[in-house]
């Protein structure tokens, strides 16, 4: 599987023609290729497969130990089973900077998050270290999930970077990412909250958007952090149990009709104790759902901004046009409306010939044209926008309804196994007393 | 084969009719049973003591609260219904405090020391822990002060303790307190020599009180467990609460997960009220029941120590009397 050389074009493996990645062109492309229904994922299987420890030397030279990551593509064909899959080592930074390219390359795509880089909202028993076992392997899931989602989604999946990023060890891949200059692009932090902040008429779905991604974000946080003390707690009280095992045990020693029951009735106990740590470990995967989606969060509001700077620069543009308008005006029909230095000056030092205004007004109608022609460009610049972003915020809210469904769900299931097993437990050990 | 019957589990607060079939003050026989928990089995409950021979009728209710300048406690009446002539009043309606009741069963344990008194719910508890005022320990209490009394008014020989005549129809006590507490000491420490002088404890007794020592130590291991698991529960249960609602928060930010999410919030709730009912359940009817068993053990372990103690009397008496023959023997 070798990709054809040169960044802007793309090989494939299967038969859907594709055009030069250019921006536009990926637009049209995704319009019918939503239609048409494929995407990277159905042709090629990817997994994240391992995770391996390196140490290696870091940006400013020092010894440090880093986790890889194993990434393994096959085409989905019948001839290909069995055939070991192309492999290369990525490590979290590199996916980091694979998914910033992303956000800025697309800005009208809600972009799926990665996992978390620091464990942060954990219950007790799992460690806050990065280097745990634990941490890392469901890291590695979550990576894997990120690569999923992006092979996915309609318009990301015909990235060459992207494509690159999975396929090509031997290539720089990182020197290809800064080459397409994509951080010269990525619009400043600044200019965005600017334009939050200025911005007169964006459109009400954004906002509205906005603040759900912000309801949901909070309320994520709460239940991730509630639902991890629960854990807590809820380990506490099965793990307490055990020692009713233990005090069992030692009490049959000194009974003689009732030290069978009493020492059956303790292994069942042991059991209970025991049984907690399996609960919780399925439970750490609905939790990992929903911080998938709390992430989300963040590409959501990121869409918004995005649109914010958009119609701000619009608006700004427009503003600007109606300024050159009105200077127009009031140097055709020789009024000065309002105050400006121009009519001081002319007060002071009196009114200007015919030629220099003949000069203005020339430089002015060409301002106009430029600006009228700017603001074209702007509209259609937002339009288009607007359009594709709804796009993809419609696929992203079916996909999140979808998932959450099916997370719940199987929280449900979960839960009600549980349940079942507690009650065999129970019953279990009634039966044991019952027979003292 | 005497079969030992366990309590039943639900029990409402105005029951006067004992469905509960916990050994009562029935004598324990110095012959020694086979096996010390056999012992235990064969304590049983007469159950012919039925409504038509029972001319005695006590129970303890009406709990206040007392505020006096040196202190605030708890008085309970104690309301007689009887037909015995050794009572002067057909009834009798008497306020009594914990320390009442002590001061009654360490009379009891004082005149009949061959029988096994009642226990008597804890004394102690301490300040920091454990609200005495709180509606709850004031119930628990007394609940088990009525047991007590009702045990004692049933049993054949205890009933017909002048002390006991004395605490139902006295206005006021004269308990004479301090004696009491300095006969009590006196004769532990009389137990305490008595065990050093014993010779030889016959088999069955030392066997029965070392498994009563494991036996208490056993059931208060299983108390704490309990007692434990009661605290876990209440701290999961708070966690819980918190958690259901952050659901019905979210529902109303969705359109399509509105509902699925308002039914994760519903069920979490009704989880939390069945844990609600687990918890007072265990604090209710297990519980109760564990101390009741190591108070008893108390008893038992008294009254064996009173065997031991009778046992070195009479050793002694017989190495002084053995003594005695061989001076006069001598002497001759």
């Amino acid at each position: 599987m070798m990709a054809d050389s040169g960044p802007k074009e793309v090989a494939v493996i299967g038969n859907t023609d594709l055009t030069s990645a250019e921006l536009d062109n990926n637009i049209k492309n995704t319009m019918v290729e939503i239609e048409k229904g494929t995407s990277l994922l159905r042709k090629m299987e990817i997994s994240v497969a391992e995770a391996e420890k390196r140490t290696g030397k870091n940006t400013v030279n020092m010894q440090e130990l880093y986790t890889v990551y194993l990434i393994e593509t096959r085409p989905v064909d019948a001839l290909t089973e069995g055939i070991t899959p192309d492999s290369l080592w990525r490590r979290y930074s590199e996916f980091e900077l694979l998914r910033n390219y992303l956000l800025v390359t697309y800005p009208f795509v809600v972009v799926a998050p990665l996992p978390e880089k620091r464990a942060e909202i954990v219950w007790h028993k799992l460690s806050a270290d990065n280097m745990d076992p634990e941490f890392v392997e469901r890291r590695r899931v979550g990576l894997e999930n990120f690569l999923h989602r992006v092979a996915s989604h309609p318009v990301l999946c015909n990235d060459n970077i992207f494509y690159i990023f999975l396929t090509e060890q031997d290539k720089d891949w990182k020197e290809m990412v800064y080459e397409t200059g994509f951080q010269a692009k990525a619009d400043s932090r600044l200019k965005a909250v600017n334009a939050a902040f200025r911005v007169k008429n964006p459109d009400g779905r954004f906002t509205e958007l906005k603040h759900y991604s912000d309801d949901l974000q909070t309320v994520l946080s709460q239940l991730l952090r509630v639902r991890a003390r629960v854990a807590d707690r809820l380990y506490g009280v099965y793990k307490v149990h055990g020692n009713y095992g233990r005090v069992f045990s030692e009490w049959s020693a000194i009974e003689k009709e009732m030290g069978d029951g009493l020492q059956s009735a303790g292994h069942h106990m042991d059991a209970y104790a025991a049984s907690v740590d399996d609960i919780l470990e399925e439970e750490e995967h609905y939790a990992d759902q929903l911080k998938e989606y709390l992430f989300y969060t963040d590409a959501l509001r990121a869409v918004c901004r995005k649109h914010e700077l958009t119609q701000f620069e619009l608006e700004m543009v427009a503003l600007d046009l109606a300024c050159k308008k009105q200077q127009k005006e009031e140097l055709v029909t020789g009024t000065v409306r309002t105050f400006s230095l121009k009519g001081m000056t002319s007060k002071l030092f009196g009114q200007e010939t015919a030629e220099q205004r003949e000069a203005k007004l020339q430089v002015l109608e060409h301002q106009l044209k430029e600006g009228e022609e700017a603001v074209k460009e702007k509209n259609t610049e937002s339009d288009e926008f607007v359009k594709t972003a709804w796009v993809d915020i419609e696929r992203f809210k079916d996909q999140k309804d979808r998932d959450l469904k099916e997370a719940l769900i199987s929280y449900a299931v979960m839960q009600i196994s549980m349940c079942k097993k507690g009650i065999q437990v129970w019953t279990n050990a009634k039966e044991c007393f019952n027979k003292m | 084969m005497t079969r030992f019957s366990s309590p039943s589990q639900k029990q409402s607060a105005q029951e006067s009719a004992r469905d509960l079939s916990l050994p009562n003050g029935t004598p324990v026989e110095t012959s020694s049973p086979a096996s010390s928990s056999s012992l235990l089995n064969r304590l049983q409950l007469d159950d012919d003591l039925d409504g038509e021979t029972r001319d005695l009728f006590v129970t303890v209710e009406d709990p206040k609260k007392h505020v006096s300048t040196m202190e605030t406690y708890i008085t309970y009446k104690v309301a007689t219904k009887t037909t015995r002539v050794e009572f002067d009043l057909p009834e009798y309606s008497v306020r009594r405090r914990y320390q009442d009741f002590d001061w009654l069963r360490t009379k009891l344990e004082d005149t009949q020391p061959t029988h096994l008194i009642p226990p008597l719910p804890e004394k102690f508890v301490m300040k920091g822990v454990v609200d005495r005022f709180s509606e709850e320990f004031v119930e628990t209490r007394r609940k088990a002060l009525d047991k007590f009394m009702k045990r004692v008014a049933d049993h054949p020989v205890l009933s017909f303790n002048e002390h006991f005549n004395a605490f139902l129809s006295a206005k006021d006590l004269d308990k004479r307190r301090g004696l009491a507490l300095l006969s009590k000491m006196g004769e532990s420490v009389k137990y305490v020599t008595g065990g050093y002088k014993l010779r030889s404890r016959p088999v069955e007794f030392s066997a029965m009180g070392d498994y009563l020592d494991m036996f208490t130590q056993k059931l208060g291991t299983i108390d704490r467990i309990a007692q434990r698991i009661i605290k876990e529960q209440s701290e999961y249960q708070v966690e819980l609460r918190e958690y259901g609602p952050v659901y019905t928060t979210w529902a109303l930010s969705e359109a399509e997960l509105q509902e699925p999410l308002e039914g994760v919030a519903s069920c979490v709730a009704n989880c939390s009220n069945a844990l609600d009912e687990l918890t007072q359940d265990m604090s209710e009817d297990f519980l109760p029941v564990l101390r009741e068993y190591v108070l008893y053990i108390d008893s038992m372990k008294i009254v064996l120590k009173k065997r031991d103690n009778i046992q070195a009397e009479y050793e002694t008496k017989l190495e002084a009397a053995a003594f005695r023959k061989e001076e006069r023997a001598s002497a001759t």
